[in-house]
């Protein structure tokens, strides 16, 4: 038929073994796109060990690196603190504890992330430590002279930017930290609050026994990326002139005009770290996840 | 105990859920070492109606008393009068990050107080009690259903109760396993334990119960011993259930 003769191209084709099978399942698996990450990062690792001023970039970024770590850090455990009482907060039967909670949560939520660290570092610090002035003002009065001293004699200048900047990462991540508390709490089946109440365990010894545990524990992969994603925005707080690599590479590129050295370099180092965090994130997952069967 | 052996009396307690009357004025009395067997529809109550004795549910009206103590609202009273209440639920609700010792042991040592050595000795105890005293260091997952049952009876027995509430232990198993956690509970019943039971298998209540109460709609229909119940009873309303499961 001529239907037939103009397909000639169309020969029955070998059966599909199921060896064959699971390869083609394999190649259209395989995340082809982390290798063209780490060609990048190679092709560019190659361009900053051969060029004179790629490298002599590289070397001055680097040096912001430890305040880039020590401020995520910090800021990442502190704000892990917040999160989880701000949480237990969201989801408590004491009024006052769920509203307050709340409130701070939407607060958080609906501004951007660079007014709030201008905001908590240039307004919310000042404004604590005014307070913490007054308050021990009035312990003085009271006669706790030991107690009011270091309050009083606390001044706002006395404020490092380093410091506001972790606490203002800290209160920002506290609020995303909290939701994902709150949703790893919920995630719990109500029988096990239940199983333990019956055997006349308080609400405490509930939440600290038997529901954070296994709260914690669905949540972590959550917190890994939220970990990732706060190295990165630690980058804002170059804002506040606060010297992590994001500001390091400013000056840098400012003093030499050498914009692509600066900056290819800078996003090469964030890159390399969320890479490597999120492959970890990763890699604890499926151990966490095999280990669950 | 008070005098007159009443180890659970319920005076006229009602509880609405907003609209809802789940429970619609019902009293009842539990003696020492006797078992009662609630049977009845789904959503007549009987769940709501187990709950308010360990206050896991508040009453909306009326009293419970346990033990000659009335079950008030006061949140620091609540868990030594519940730590003398064991229950045991329809999906068992073992705690699955901890072992089968770790969840018998747990309550005993942060509620009761006892020193890790002497929980362990107890659960062990009682572990071998319900028949599974060699899945003391697996993990409730790697337990089958029946078998979890009955680590969450040893972990109820452990704590030393006074009374053993059941909710439909036996609903979420599989035919084969009913039996191994009937005779569990058949073997309480026989040692004089408390018991207060939702359940509806009627053999389980013939060879164990004192008393059987049909409920419908919130309120008690009838009560009797389980030969009157079942075999003549009164109410239209139990006689239709009672045909619908017997089938
Ligand atoms: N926490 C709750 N909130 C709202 N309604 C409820 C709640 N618990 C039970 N109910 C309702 O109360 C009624 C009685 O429920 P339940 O005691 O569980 O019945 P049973 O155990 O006999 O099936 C049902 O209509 C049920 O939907
Ligand atoms: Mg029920």
């Amino acid at each position: 038929m001529a239907y037939e003769d103009s397909y000639p191209a169309i020969r029955p084709i070998a059966p599909v073994t199921p060896r064959t099978a699971r390869l083609l399942e394999r190649l259209n698996r395989f995340p082809w796109w982390v290798i063209a990450v780490v060609l990048i990062a190679l092709i560019t690792a190659r361009t900053i060990y051969l060029s004179e001023t790629y490298l002599e970039a590289f070397r001055f970024i680097v040096a912001g690196l430890s305040v880039t770590m020590m401020t995520t850090l910090t800021a990442f455990l502190i704000a892990l603190v917040i999160g989880l009482v701000t949480g237990m907060g969201r989801i408590s039967q004491n009024i006052l504890g769920r509203n307050i909670a709340t409130l701070y949560v939407e607060l958080i939520r609906g501004i951007p992330m660079l007014v709030l660290i201008f905001f908590i570092a240039l307004v919310g610090v000042p404004t604590v430590v005014q307070l913490l002035n007054s308050f021990g003002h009035w312990l003085n009065a009271l006669g706790f002279y030991s107690i009011a001293q270091p309050l009083v004699l606390l001044e706002n200048k006395g404020v490092p930017m380093n410091v506001r900047a972790i606490i203002a990462l800290a209160v920002t991540y506290g609020a995303f930290l909290a939701e994902v508390f709150r949703a790893g709490i919920q995630s719990i089946d109500r029988g096990q609050m239940e199983a333990a109440r019956s055997q006349g365990m308080t609400y405490w010894q509930a939440m600290r026994y038997i529901i954070l545990p296994q709260a914690i524990r669905n949540v972590l992969p959550a917190l890994g990326n939220d970990f990732v994603s706060m190295l990165k925005d630690s980058s804002l707080v170059s804002v506040l002139a606060v010297r992590d690599i994001t500001q390091v590479a400013r000056l840098y590129a400012g003093q030499t005009f050498r914009y692509p050295e600066a900056y290819a370099t800078l996003s090469v180092i964030y890159l390399s770290m969320t890479m490597l965090l999120s492959m970890l994130v990763k890699v604890l997952e499926r151990r966490y996840h095999s280990h669950e069967r | 105990m008070n005098d007159d052996g009443e180890m659970i009396v319920m005076r006229n307690v009602w509880k609405e859920f907003g609209t809802l009357q789940a429970l619609r004025g019902v009293s009842l009395t539990v003696r020492q070492g006797t078992v009662l067997v609630i049977i009845g529809p789904s959503g007549s109550g009987k769940s709501t109606l187990l709950r308010c004795i360990n206050r896991l549910e508040a009453p909306t009206h009326g009293e419970v008393w346990v033990d000659g103590q009335p079950v008030v609202a006061d949140e620091r009273k609540l868990p030594p009068l519940r730590a003398e209440i064991g229950m045991v639920f329809q999906h068992f609700n073992l705690y699955p990050h901890l072992s089968v010792l770790q969840n018998v042991t747990l309550a005993q040592q942060i509620v009761r107080k006892r020193s890790r050595q002497e929980a362990e000795r107890i659960a062990l105890e009682q572990l071998e009690r319900v028949g599974i005293g060699d899945k003391a260091y697996n993990y409730p997952r790697q337990l089958s259903g029946g078998q979890q049952q009955r680590v969450a009876i040893a972990r109820a027995l452990a704590m030393n109760p006074k009374i053993m509430l059941f909710d439909e232990p036996t609903s979420a198993l599989d035919p084969e396993m009913i039996k191994e956690v009937l005779d569990v509970m058949l073997m309480l019943a026989r040692e004089g334990t408390t018991m207060v039971v939702v359940t509806h298998e009627m053999n389980f209540a013939r060879a164990a119960a004192d008393e059987v109460i049909f409920m419908d709609e919130g309120q008690i229909i009838e009560q009797g011993p389980p030969e009157q119940i079942f075999s003549s009873p009164r109410h239209e309303r139990t006689q239709k259930f009672l045909s619908q499961i017997m089938v």
